[in-house]
């Protein structure tokens, strides 16, 4: 009989590999917990009106993980969190496909959402990954310029 | 000293390359690397924010970098 191989998942990652939600939200799996909450950005097919082709994320790998480990810790020491879990893509992207995953599992539904809203939030201002959007007639680097 | 600077996205761009190798007088600070870039490059001016990051920090505003510091260029993030 084959054994089952159970692959762990780590709760902060890169990727250049489709993200796998349920996965994500398995890792913060906790009996304590009365809620998980997750959060999913996924890639929309339109900007300002301009037509999306696709997105080309791009990271400094080392810092970035290290920016969403405190990213964590804060989230850890603010809300009495079970476990969280964040994910994130990199490389090419399609319209639809998911950029990024957040699971925040706490004892009370309340805390989940905040901590959840609060991590995607930060990310956005502090985890060193860009994001370039490819229209059908010209790219450009999301917030580059004001 | 001679910094070998990392650049991500919007920064590679305009700098055309990767990995940039940039002299600058030793005990320079994180300032004075943004100030002697956007000399260089004027075009980094026109970016939203520019930040430094020393050994996979944020780069603090007084910080002194050595040559042996791995130093990246950081333009607006626009990760999610």
């Amino acid at each position: 009989m084959e054994e089952t191989i159970w692959k762990a998942v780590p709760a902060i990652y890169l990727t250049e590999e489709p993200i796998a939600v349920d996965e994500v939200i398995a890792a913060v799996n906790s009996e304590n917990a009365g809620a998980v909450d997750v959060f999913i950005g996924t890639v929309r097919n339109s900007t300002k009106e301009r037509k999306v082709v696709r997105l080309e994320f791009e990271a400094y790998d080392s810092m970035a993980l290290r920016e969403m480990e405190k990213l964590a810790q804060q989230v850890r020491e603010r809300w009495p969190v079970e476990k969280i879990a964040i994910h994130h893509r990199k490389g090419v992207l399609q319209i639809g496909e998911v950029a990024v995953v957040i699971a925040v599992s706490t004892p009370h539904r309340k805390e989940a959402f905040a901590a959840c809203q609060f991590a995607i939030d930060t990310l956005k201002q502090t985890v060193p990954i860009w994001k370039k959007e490819i229209f059908e007639d010209g790219q450009i680097w999301v917030a580059a310029h004001p | 000293m001679k910094l070998n600077i990392l650049m991500f996205g919007i920064t590679k761009d305009i700098i055309g390359q990767s990995k940039l190798a940039f002299e600058l007088p030793d005990r320079s600070t994180v300032p004075d690397l943004i100030a002697s870039l956007k000399a260089k490059y004027p075009a980094l001016k026109d970016l939203s924010s520019m930040m430094i990051a020393v050994n996979n920090e944020y780069g603090q505003k007084d910080q002194t970098l050595q040559e042996s510091d791995e130093v990246a260029l950081i333009p607006p993030v626009s990760g999610g």
